[in-house]
């Protein structure tokens, strides 16, 4: 007789006391896979006075709660968060662990994996289960997709970003089972997070903004960067960037779209100066109308939209800009 | 005096990489031979160990993990005011995942020996994972920092640091020896002089390979890789597009109105 799998696992992150929706969307995707598996959907739960918050995640999907509750786990504490879930790994043996790709998830991903000497793959834009039910992890790379496996190792762990799957529908009815965890007391340790602190982001939130307007390395130099920061403004857009507009440091990396930036889902995306690289657009899920401005007529940006227009960014944006204040000024008349 | 130990990795040069392409027919990678250059984080790793020699006094050692060209970076290290250049280097280091190249690279510095602080950039501009730093860490049982973006204290042997989050930042204490990985925003690295590189172009590259790590090959490159690709796919577009065309003026209306239709604008 075949084993019992070990289940998936959903390392849920939490903000003073509220749960981030990457987690919720990765309890919603680890249902569909548990199902698959024929397994259950655990969810690990670090922080001090959450306990309001489980229901959410029986909601989401979630079949068990690991809850380590405690005043020294408010926020994100390297040694001891580690040291919670590897320990409670080896002894549950879960088949998949699913991380947030958040500044938490990218550390805390690498130091779980390495501790369980297994596997561990970053980026990925869709998880499904092989014919041999292993994780198949897809990740985009050189204008194509990966399909990257753990094959031998256990626990196979992935990190997701925000956005990659929807929010599953919440069924409030769910519930499940709690346990509560032995929490390590708060010895000294090698390390420690003193304080957290918060600073409010500048500029339009990219995430929640209805448009989106993306520029690339086709700005050509800051003067140009300004030109497509302008036709942001002018349409109440946020400005987003590809990774070279970040690099040659017109746009902050908090601007970037993409695999190792942000994933937006906007009505309108107007990607400008920009090659329509897989990496960047991957980050454009489910935008309703999407258009490029690019002077190069074979650029594969063109094969990823609705509506082009081949010309140089610079010279055609101002004037387009100009055309879309008289359209504005002729909706507030009528 | 401080001993610090910089990974770099030798990338293809980020302004060319998207020539390296699967081919669809082969289901290969086709390289174009695009030149190596040094990881551009890795650039902010190495000028945080100078800042620091500057300021307390240290012996940088620099570590990568490649082909024989990635000397080359070493080499251009050594230029900027490296001590020492190691490069591992050997076939069975090849195909290796996060994984399997952190744990060379743990093996690297543990044969090095004595270190306080160990920098890493914070991803590789080719594969980006982020894992190497904290993995290493993990390999070498010390504390990590991930995207660190400012060393506010670093004196004695407890350090303070800064370190990026979405919306602002950790402040986090810790003990040395430690391993930080590091953010763009830490420092503006310095360019590589003249005299610097006529000094380094004969200085001596340590080679290691497996035997001087004294590592068995299964744990190492494909072989100690807990993942593999196992497709390359290419992707389809759902979308078909519509060129817009006409004078400037016209492209320009014509957009507006396309958008309006749609209700996006
Ligand atoms: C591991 C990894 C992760 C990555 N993650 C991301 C990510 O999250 N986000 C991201 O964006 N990238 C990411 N990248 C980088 C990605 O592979 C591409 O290099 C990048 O998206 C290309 O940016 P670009 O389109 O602006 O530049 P290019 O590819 O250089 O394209 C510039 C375009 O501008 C056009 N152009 C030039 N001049 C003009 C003009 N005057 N007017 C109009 N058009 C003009 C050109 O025809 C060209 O098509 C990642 C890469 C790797 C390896
Ligand atoms: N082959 C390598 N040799 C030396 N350092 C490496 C190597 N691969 C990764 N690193 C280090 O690990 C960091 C993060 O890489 P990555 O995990 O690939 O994003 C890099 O910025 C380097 O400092």
């Amino acid at each position: 007789m075949e084993s019992r799998r070990g289940s998936v696992w959903v390392i849920a992150e939490q903000i003073d006391c509220r749960i981030l929706s990457v987690s919720l969307q990765l309890i919603g995707h680890a249902r569909k896979l548990a199902d698959e598996l024929e397994t259950s959907v655990e969810v690990i739960l670090l922080g001090d006075k959450i306990e309001g918050q489980t229901q959410q995640l029986f909601a989401a999907g979630a079949d068990r709660v690991y809850l380590g509750n405690a005043p020294h786990l408010s926020f994100y504490q390297p040694e001891i968060y580690t040291e919670i879930i590897v320990k409670l790994a080896k002894e549950r043996q879960p088949e998949i662990i699913l991380i947030g790709s958040t500044s938490m998830g990218r550390e805390l991903a690498p130091l779980v994996a390495a501790r369980l000497e297994t596997g561990l793959t970053a980026h990925s834009i869709d998880l499904l289960l092989d014919e041999n039910k292993i994780l198949e992890q897809r990740v985009p790379a050189y204008g194509g997709l990966l399909s990257i496996i753990c094959p031998k190792r256990r626990p196979q762990m992935a990190t997701i970003a925000r956005g990659v799957f929807p929010i599953p529908e919440l069924d409030e009815k769910r519930t499940g089972e709690i346990v509560l965890l032995d929490v390590p007391g708060e010895i000294p340790r090698r390390i420690q997070t003193l304080e957290i602190i918060r600073e409010e982001p500048e500029g339009v939130p990219l995430e929640s903004t209805p448009i989106v307007v993306a520029g690339g390395a086709g700005a050509s130099d800051l003067a140009g960067w300004r030109i497509i920061a302008a036709l942001a403004e002018a349409l109440n857009a946020a400005l987003g960037s590809t990774r070279p507009a970040v690099d040659e440091g017109w746009a902050g990396l908090e601007t970037m779209i993409g695999q190792s930036g942000k994933m937006v889902s906007p009505e309108l995306y107007i990607g400008v100066g920009l090659s329509g690289e897989l990496q960047h657009m991957v980050g454009i899920v489910r935008a309703q109308v999407m258009v490029a401005i690019n002077n190069d007529p074979k650029s594969p940006v063109f094969e990823q939209v609705d509506y082009g227009i081949v010309d140089d960014c610079r010279e055609f944006i101002p004037l387009f800009i100009e055309k879309i204040k008289e359209y504005q000024g002729k909706q507030v008349t009528c | 005096m401080l001993r610090i130990v910089v990974c770099v990795k030798a990338v293809p040069d980020p302004k060319e990489a998207s020539k390296i392409r699967i081919d669809p027919v082969t289901r290969t990678l086709a390289r174009c031979d695009v030149p190596l250059v040094i990881n551009p984080l890795d650039k902010n790793a190495m000028e945080a160990a100078l800042q620091l020699k500057e300021q307390l006094g240290a012996r940088i050692t620099v570590l990568s993990m490649g082909p024989p060209p990635a000397g080359n970076i070493v080499r251009e290290c050594l230029a900027l005011g490296a001590d020492e250049g190691i490069l591992l280097c050997d076939q069975a280091f090849g195909g290796a995942d996060a994984y399997a190249t952190a744990y060379t690279l743990a093996k690297g510095i543990e044969k090095i020996g004595s270190y306080d602080l160990v920098f890493c950039g914070m991803a590789s501009s080719d594969s980006g994972t982020e894992w190497v730093g904290p993995e290493i860490a993990t390999f070498l049982e010390m504390p990590v920092v991930t995207r660190v973006k400012e060393i506010v204290e670093c004196d004695g042997e407890w350090w303070k640091v800064k370190a990026s989050l979405e919306d602002g930042y950790r402040l986090v204490q810790v003990k040395l020896p430690a391993l930080f990985t590091v953010t763009r925003g830490l420092n503006t690295p310095r360019t590589l002089s003249f005299s610097g590189i006529v000094k380094a172009r004969d200085r001596e590259i340590i080679q290691w390979g497996i035997d001087e790590l004294g590592v068995a090959e299964e744990s190492m490159g494909l072989k100690g890789s807990p993942t593999i690709v196992s497709k390359m796919t290419n992707r389809e577009s759902k979308r078909k597009v519509e060129i817009i065309a006409g004078t400037r003026e016209e492209k320009a209306e014509r957009l507006i109105q396309k958008l309006a239709d749609a209700g996006v604008i």
